[in-house]
């Protein structure tokens, strides 16, 4: 056997893998969420640039922090950073000034995140948490909304306007319909999302573009974000809103497809999943219609994401395991 | 034609069949033989030959008295030149006969039959197992054993599993193809051993060459009762338990056998082999192995002597490159060896050479685990894996029995899936052993306890008597 050069390794079984990795997935969520940002940019203007820069990069800086801090490897090449400090920023109005952004990126990363040990031991979704912290904080910085088009022409603290769901809350339906006009076009400017918001969340279509895409790849599963938006819609009728609104304004379509769906804050049991979102969905539509905020997806994420070890319990059936009524036959 | 699947879980993996196209090439027979004398599930064999001894081709060297047990044979001809423990592809050092090849291919005698049919099922399973005959695709469960089920179990139907799932592998392909009728005859055989009414020969989709070879096989006999079904390209389509939910539709219960619900599954291989132990008298000393990989420089498809070292199986196709991983089975559940010095046993369905690449396809470092399911989403057994995983690393054995670990089959299917590259399946395995360890020692100390119980009583009788007789 000399001839041939043989130096064998061994290792256990399976001897290949897939080619996914924590990275790709990571870079397929930050291609999914692509269009949505390029749309915010076009509709908010250069503040939007600025807002998803800060947030990217002090995002990024506080997980070095938060490395070094907690003892552990460097993480930065999974991406997961960039994806919080990418969600982050979706969730901030355009206006915000560059300190609360760095403050929230902060937040997320080292209280959502670091804390509990790093990328996938988090019991909440840290872009929330960062969210949620500057909320609280900053309720009005949080809620000063600027019009679509408006950067690019007149001085931002001049323009502000309200969401669509705001104008509902404190004006009611009737007043947000005689702004459009007409349904259809209330309809339009929320799917296009020429409406004011979070720089991330005022179009379903580009969201939903990023969405179709995570399922395509097999990135996201279609129940949580389904059922999620399903709930919604057909719970929202029963407290006499309009359903197709419900699920069109606000947060819903960035929620449900890149917020509920963060792998380390939602249930890892496909029928886990379903209830999750049944529960988020029912939550969201409560706090729309009874919480002292328009917006409820941030907080019924929130919620959900501590219940999930309950969800985590139903577990599938196992191959050959029957139910005991089936043994007794 | 309807193409039968079972669910939930199962991947795609690239299915890299590179051979499946080269027809069965006869391997010469090596110079030295080394035949472990446990080559299947069970009982080990006791050697029936002396060092110094002449053999021939097909004598029976080794076998054992126990029920879950099948002989070896000599596969060479010539002289025995040693009788001691060597390095088996399990991992395991076994006792073996070493035999020196005089390339005489000196044969013992065979009497070959024209039909099976004037044979009582008795009869036939005292020929599979007297010719050594085990399960080819893998497990090595003794044939015999598994076509005699205990009282009170019937069995109705015979799967012949020619699903081939594991990537690479293609002997069972090349067995459809090249050996049909001795394929539906072996279904045939065990049918009348059994009494079961109905044979299904199970191929995979990617594989429809080998389905209609076999149906027009099956039409040109004139059999009735084997029927050829389809069932779809994903692995592991061809365990045990997942073929039989794919074709059936009936689920195997936990810590049971196929035939708790009435099935034998067996490998085309062995259907293979059956025939050629009842017709041609042969025992089992050859087996097709498929030879792949990037490192070899001539794949292939080879019918191979069972002793046959990996050495000299690479001396004769040679490598084209340095050889890093040697895999004895599939990519997914195949043993890598650190040593060329270990032989083809009955079991060894695929050997795969690989350089440096290898080493990329099964990174060793693991990340945290993200907790993205897919584990979950893809195992054909409905587990948790990530679960059991974390309860392994803690060696929680209670929680991993609780999360069904023992019904896990080793697929390999969670750590391939798995974005972390987290070494699921190896530490699933490892709490499954620990479990089992600990259920013995539970045992053993109960037995012990009722032991000392039994003799205290006696000592207490004995004392009370001899107040009584005092």
């Amino acid at each position: 056997m000399a001839n041939y050069d043989i130096d064998l390794v061994v290792t256990s079984a399976p001897h290949i893998r897939d080619k996914v990795t924590t990275t790709s997935i990571m870079r397929d969520v930050i291609i999914a969420l692509t269009p949505a940002l390029i749309g915010s940019i076009f509709i908010f203007g250069i503040r939007a640039l600025i807002v998803v820069l800060v947030s990217v990069v002090s995002s990024v800086l506080a997980e070095v922090v938060g490395n070094l801090l907690f003892h552990k490897k460097p993480s930065l090449n999974d991406l997961s950073a960039s994806v919080t400090g990418l969600l982050l920023a979706m969730t901030l109005p355009p206006s915000s000034p560059w300190w609360m952004v760095v403050i929230g990126a902060f937040s997320g990363i080292l209280l959502g995140k670091m804390i509990f040990g790093g990328i996938g031991s988090n019991p909440f979704n840290p872009a929330l948490v960062g969210r949620a912290v500057l909320m609280v904080s900053w309720p009005t910085q949080m809620t000063t909304w600027v019009k679509p088009f408006s950067a690019f022409n007149q001085p931002l603290d001049v323009i502000t306007t309200a969401t669509p769901l705001n104008v509902v809350k404190l004006q009611g339906y009737a007043q947000l319909l005689s702004e459009f006009g007409t349904k259809a076009n209330l309809y339009k400017a929320l799917f296009l999302g020429t409406i004011g918001g979070s720089l991330g969340e005022t179009s379903a279509l580009l969201l939903l573009i990023g969405g179709i895409y995570l399922i395509a790849r097999k990135v996201i599963d279609w129940k949580i974000p389904v059922i999620y938006i399903a709930t919604v819609f057909v719970l929202s009728p029963l407290f006499g809103r309009d359903p197709l609104f419900s699920i069109l304004a606000g947060g819903l379509f960035l929620g449900a497809f890149f917020m509920a769906t963060d792998y380390s804050s939602s249930p890892i049991t496909p029928l886990g999943k379903v209830y999750y979102a049944i529960f988020i969905g029912f939550l969201t539509v409560l706090i729309r219609q009874f919480g002292s905020y328009p917006e409820g997806v941030m907080f019924s994420i929130l919620l959900g994401n501590a219940v999930v070890p309950y969800f985590d319990k139903i577990m599938p059936r196992v191959y050959g395991v029957f139910p005991k009524k089936e043994v007794a036959k | 034609m309807k193409v039968f699947t079972y669910s939930p879980g199962g991947v795609h993996p690239d299915e890299s069949k590179l051979t499946k196209d080269l027809p069965f090439e006869v391997f010469n027979a090596p110079p030295i033989a080394v035949i472990p004398l446990q080559q299947h599930t069970g009982a080990p064999n006791t050697p029936t030959v002396k060092v110094g001894d002449y053999v021939k081709v097909g004598q029976k060297i080794g076998d054992s008295t126990q029920v879950v047990s099948a002989p070896v044979h000599a596969t060479v001809s010539g002289k025995v030149i040693a009788i001691e423990e060597r390095l088996c592809p399990t991992g395991a050092k076994v006792q073996s006969v070493v035999i020196e090849n005089d390339y005489k291919d000196d044969w013992v005698e065979l009497t070959p039959r024209s039909s099976f049919e004037d044979l009582s099922g008795e009869e036939l399973v005292k020929i599979i197992r007297e010719k050594g005959i085990v399960g080819l695709g893998g497990a090595a469960f003794p044939t015999a054993v598994k076509l005699t089920p205990p009282k009170g179990k019937v069995i109705d139907t015979i799967i012949g599993n020619g699903a081939e799932c594991e990537p690479y592998l293609t002997v069972d392909h090349r067995n459809m193809l090249e050996y049909p009728e001795k394929i539906i005859k072996g279904i045939l055989i065990e049918m009348k051993i059994t009494g079961a009414k109905k044979g299904i020969i199970a191929v995979e989709e990617n594989k429809i060459d080998a389905a209609n070879v076999l149906q027009n096989k099956i039409n040109e006999l004139g059999v009735k009762d084997v029927e050829v079904v389809l069932v779809k390209t994903k692995y592991p389509q061809g365990g045990e338990k997942q073929l039989i939910k794919a074709v059936l539709g009936r689920e195997v219960p936990s810590g049971g056998l196929p035939l708790d619900v009435g099935v034998v599954v067996q490998n085309v291989g062995t259907l293979k082999a059956i025939t050629e132990a009842v017709l041609e008298d042969k025992p089992l000393i050859e087996r097709g192995v498929t030879v792949s990989g990037n490192a070899v420089s001539k794949p292939g498809n080879y019918i191979i002597r069972i002793g046959t070292p990996a050495s000299f199986i690479i001396e004769t196709l040679g490598l084209n490159r340095k050889l890093r991983k040697l895999i004895f089975g599939g990519p997914m559940t195949g043993i890598a060896q650190s040593t060329v010095d270990v032989p083809v046993l009955k079991g060894t369905s695929g050997i795969l050479m690989f350089g440096d690449e290898a080493l990329e396809m099964a990174p060793e470092e693991e990340s945290p685990c993200i907790r993205c399911a897919s584990c979950v989403d893809s195992c054909p057994m409905g587990l948790m894996p990530v679960l059991i995983d974390h309860a392994s690393r803690k060696n929680d054995l209670k929680t991993a029995e609780s999360l069904h670990a023992l019904d896990c089959i080793e697929c390999g299917v969670c750590s391939y899936v798995c974005p972390a590259k987290r070494h699921l399946t190896e530490n699933i395995k490892k709490v499954k052993q620990a479990i089992i360890k600990q259920r013995k020692i539970e045992a053993a100390k109960q037995a012990a306890f009722e032991k000392l119980k039994a003799q205290r009583m006696k000592e207490k009788e004995n004392s009370q008597k001899e107040v009584k007789n005092g």
